[in-house]
């Protein structure tokens, strides 16, 4: 479980986050929206503590995560942009990997869920973009802990890997996780997420079911319904 | 901290520059030889290149080992692991590499050439010594300019505008500065300005052991006691360890308030 | 010549089987030193055996040879002078002379020799001393061979090892000096030689000159004193093969050069010393074979001196390696190797292409702010140097050696 409370963040004069308030039970999918800038990566960041916020407390798993990295290890994140020490080899960063937190051995299923055996001996600066991204999939999901977060898990995944994602967070939903995730790719929101979370302007914009989303904008589907928000708060 | 050094240590040995690094320390060695046929006096010349270009070397490879890194940064901060010992494992794993390239470029042709059974072993000593210091110094003050600075060419500009403050312009500076007052007691002023900066230091602990017939030329007392007994060696060390804890302790304190 | 030496031997011969030798010892008839001098004749020989004697102004007034066996001791109980030697031909050999007595009034020693002749004072050991070896108004005399040890601190209350005072033609050879005011002291003396001594760890002078003239001092070695050797208003003094090393501390230098004229220095070695030569008011002395390896300032000029030659000289890793307080220069520099040299030889005749410039701008900034030695070996300095090195400003222009040597130079 995650819990936010008042949550203020700026950088320089851009104030990011003004007054979060956000508790996230545990279980389900959460998908966090909002347009760009709207502060969704700053506030995950928050949470895994990568930024220091201003004001406000942030607990997970009933633990104060001020001044606190432990609570990490009941963390798995998949960072947006997957760019890599590009002098190690995919193999060499899985195991440090592991080194660095604790032995596990769901990497070798993810390993053959992605099909990524021939590249494990080459460097990780001559992979495409797509197959950096299933190596950092591979990173987050490995370690099993009871909070997942994802931002931008899809980008740059072929067709069959976004089903094999998709399958696999189904999945660890199934075992009772709880799973945050940004996206921009809205179909995917919509078939995967149990709830989202919309972010405007550095507040808690929306949330609630996908359902409670169309009914309150009066549109007819998800897409119309986000759309409706965006175009709503900048008329 | 010290699995963060390994993995950093170990990237940065499998990369090219510290191979440029090592070969050109490596090529150094050997032309000096070459060129003097003389261990003590190569070790003079090495020491007055040592003093300015280890600095530069230090900030400039320090300052891009952290842009450069700063992904796996990423990473590593989503780990569960203290920013304090990622950074500081990330310092460290950069300043050893050097100081390895350092000792082992320089060691092994002055070991080729008969260094243990040379008197020169000392002042070569010292000066590996100095050159780690300096390694260690620029190193942690790299980190703390690409800490503090977003921007990689304005970090980049820092650290090259620090490493030619400390190297020259504080020199011309220190020397205004004395003449200007030359006419007041200066021993200690001069010796303070000396501590303040690492490079003047080291250039001091070098003087000491090469130049000391001319520094007991001057009549002050405080000089005096610095330069002639063991007092000064064992200030000066006291002060570079100093140089080196300060930086690192803004790494630290930096590293806890810094968003990423 | 061949008649004299018959002569001398024949002398030789009668004097020693004629007079047999007085014999001094605790349990002889004659017990003290003054007693056997009494007793003897002009060109008796006096032997004192093993023991201690306790005596002062003891006066030898007739041509005598004092030899003591196993080093018996002459105490002079602090109380004055101890052996004056007044007489020509005499020899002393082979005493342990202490505690000669302190004074500010007169300069006691533990051995005088005043107004004599062919005096040899030979294989003394000499400790707790005030003056060691004093040499008055005399001449054609040797001092061999001895052990002087002193215990001075401070220069106004002790005295000289061997001092010469208005003596001429004496050879001053294989004595060890130390810890005493100046090893060697010579004042209005000519003709001297000083060979092979040892002098060190002397308050003030390891040797001194005053007033002195055509001496030679050579073979000598000069260690941690005060200053290595002094010579002052003195001309025509010849300094050869002699070691400098370790004169430290402010104004100390290996050797001192002050209002001298004519003179030759040559194959010397100066080695870690605070400034290897102070030249002041010196002119026309040549400059040859020596080296200069590790000082402060290898020589350092002030006031006016003309005509110094250096030629061939070696110039090893010091701090400087000439440095001047004038912009007036008149003296040559020429095929010396300077360890400081970065010019290069393309055409391989073993001389530099570029001439080489011993003053450094820093040592002008030195000269003036002493605390900025501190920033020797700096970068900031090396630019300076370097700027001032190709367009002098402050440094006399004409002061180059234009054939600076390649390889460092053997003799």
């Amino acid at each position: 479980m995650v819990t936010i409370e008042n949550l203020h963040k700026k950088f320089g004069k851009n104030h990011v986050l003004s007054g979060v308030d956000l508790t996230i039970a545990d279980g389900g999918i959460f998908a966090v929206l909002g347009p760009n800038g709207s502060g969704k990566t700053t506030l995950i960041k928050s949470v895994l503590g990568m930024v220091i916020p201003d004001k406000g407390t942030i607990t997970v798993l009933n633990e104060n995560i001020k001044k606190s990295s432990d609570y990490r290890h009941k963390i798995d994140y998949l960072p947006q942009i997957a760019n890599f020490p590009s002098n190690l080899k995919v193999k060499e960063l899985i195991k440090m990997i592991k080194d660095l937190r604790k032995p596990t051995s769901e990497d070798q299923r993810l390993i053959e869920l992605f099909k990524l055996e021939p590249f494990l001996d080459k460097k990780l600066g001559n992979l495409s973009g797509g197959t950096k991204q299933k190596v950092n999939l591979v990173l987050t999901f490995m370690f099993d802990s009871p909070i997942v977060i994802l931002d931008e898990p899809t980008s740059g995944l072929d067709p069959i890997s976004l089903i094999r994602l998709k399958d696999l967070i189904k999945a660890e939903k199934a075992k009772g996780k709880t799973i945050l995730i940004t996206s921009h790719i809205m179909s995917f929101v919509e078939e995967i997420s149990d709830e989202i979370v919309f972010i405007l302007e550095g507040k808690i914009y929306f949330k609630g079911s996908i359902q409670k989303l169309k009914t309150k904008t009066n549109q007819p589907d998800f897409e119309h319904a986000i759309a409706s928000i965006l175009s709503n708060n900048h008329a | 901290m010290l699995k963060i050094l390994k993995y950093s240590f170990f990237d940065l040995m499998r990369s090219r520059w510290s191979y440029v690094y090592f070969a050109f320390y490596l090529l150094l060695g050997v032309v000096l030889l070459f060129l003097n046929n003389d261990l003590s006096k190569a070790v003079i010349t090495l020491m007055n290149v040592i003093i300015v270009l280890v600095p530069l070397i230090g900030t400039i490879f320090g300052v891009m080992y952290y842009y450069n890194s700063k992904e796996f940064t990423e990473l590593l901060l989503a780990q569960p692991l203290k920013r304090s010992s990622i950074f500081l494992g990330q310092y460290l794993g950069v300043a050893l590499s050097l100081s390895m390239s350092l000792i082992l470029g320089l060691g092994i042709p002055f070991v080729f050439y008969g260094l243990f059974e040379s008197s020169a072993i000392w002042d070569f000593s010292l000066l590996l010594i100095t050159g780690t210091f300096l390694t260690l110094i620029f190193t942690a003050l790299a980190f703390n300019i690409a800490l503090s600075n977003e921007n990689k060419i304005k970090g980049f500009g820092y650290a090259i505008l620090i490493w030619l403050f400390l190297a020259v312009i504080y020199d011309g500076l220190f020397l205004m500065t004395l003449i200007m007052f030359e006419d007041y007691p200066l021993d200690k002023v001069s010796l303070i300005g000396t501590m303040l900066n690492p490079i003047d230091l080291s250039r001091t602990l070098i003087l000491l052991k090469l130049d000391i017939s001319a520094l007991l030329g001057y009549t002050g007392a405080v000089f005096k006691q610095f330069f002639g007994t063991s007092f000064g060696l064992i200030v000066s060390f006291v002060m570079l360890s100093l140089w080196v804890a300060m930086p690192i302790l803004r790494i630290v304190f930096k590293s806890k308030k810094k968003d990423f | 010549m061949k008649q004299l030496l018959i002569f001398s031997i024949v002398l030789l011969i009668t004097s020693s089987s004629v007079a047999q030798p007085i014999e001094v010892c605790k349990t002889c008839p004659i017990s003290t030193l003054k007693d056997g001098i009494a007793n003897a004749k002009n060109f008796d020989t006096i032997i004192v055996k093993k023991g201690i004697y306790k005596a002062h102004n003891i006066i030898v007034d007739k041509p005598l040879t004092i030899i003591g066996e196993n080093y018996p001791v002459i105490d002079g109980e602090l109380k004055g002078e101890i052996i004056t030697v007044i007489a020509d031909n005499v020899t002393v050999d082979g005493l342990f002379i202490i505690n000669v007595g302190n004074s500010y009034l007169e300069d006691y020693a533990a051995i005088r020799v005043k107004n004599s002749k062919n005096f040899l004072i030979q294989n003394l050991v000499l400790e707790k001393l005030f003056f060691g070896i004093y040499i008055e108004k005399s001449r054609d005399g040797k001092v061999y061979h001895n052990k002087i040890i002193g215990d001075a601190v401070e220069e106004y209350n002790s005295g000289n090892g061997i001092q010469l005072w208005y003596s001429k033609n004496v050879l001053v050879k294989h004595n060890f000096v130390q810890r005493v005011r100046d090893g060697i002291y010579l004042e209005f003396s000519d003709d001297c030689t000083i060979k092979n001594n040892v002098s060190a760890l002397n308050v003030r002078y390891g040797l001194h000159f005053m007033f002195s003239n055509d001496d030679t001092y050579e073979d000598n070695i000069f260690e941690n004193n005060g200053a290595g050797v002094a010579v002052m208003f003195s001309r025509r003094i010849k300094m050869y093969n002699n070691i400098f090393k370790k004169n430290w501390g402010t104004a100390s230098y290996g050797l001192l050069l002050k209002e001298i004229n004519d003179g030759e220095i040559k194959g010397n070695t100066f080695e870690d010393n605070t400034i290897g030569i102070n030249v002041e008011g010196s002119n026309r002395i040549n400059y040859k074979h020596n080296t200069f390896e590790n000082n402060g300032w290898a020589v350092k000029v002030k006031g006016a001196c003309y005509t110094n030659i250096f030629t061939e000289n070696n110039f090893l890793y010091n701090s400087f390696d000439i440095a001047y307080n004038s912009k007036v220069n008149d003296n040559q520099f020429d095929r010396n190797y300077w360890s400081n040299y970065t010019g290069y030889d393309l055409n391989k005749n073993g001389i530099g292409d570029v001439p080489y410039r011993p003053v450094k701008l820093f040592s002008y900034i030195v000269n003036r702010t002493p605390e900025t030695i501190i920033l020797l070996r700096s970068m900031f300095i090396d630019i300076i140097d370097f700027s001032e090195k190709v367009s002098p400003v402050f440094t006399p222009d004409d002061l180059l050696d234009h054939n600076p040597q390649i390889k460092k130079l053997t003799w």
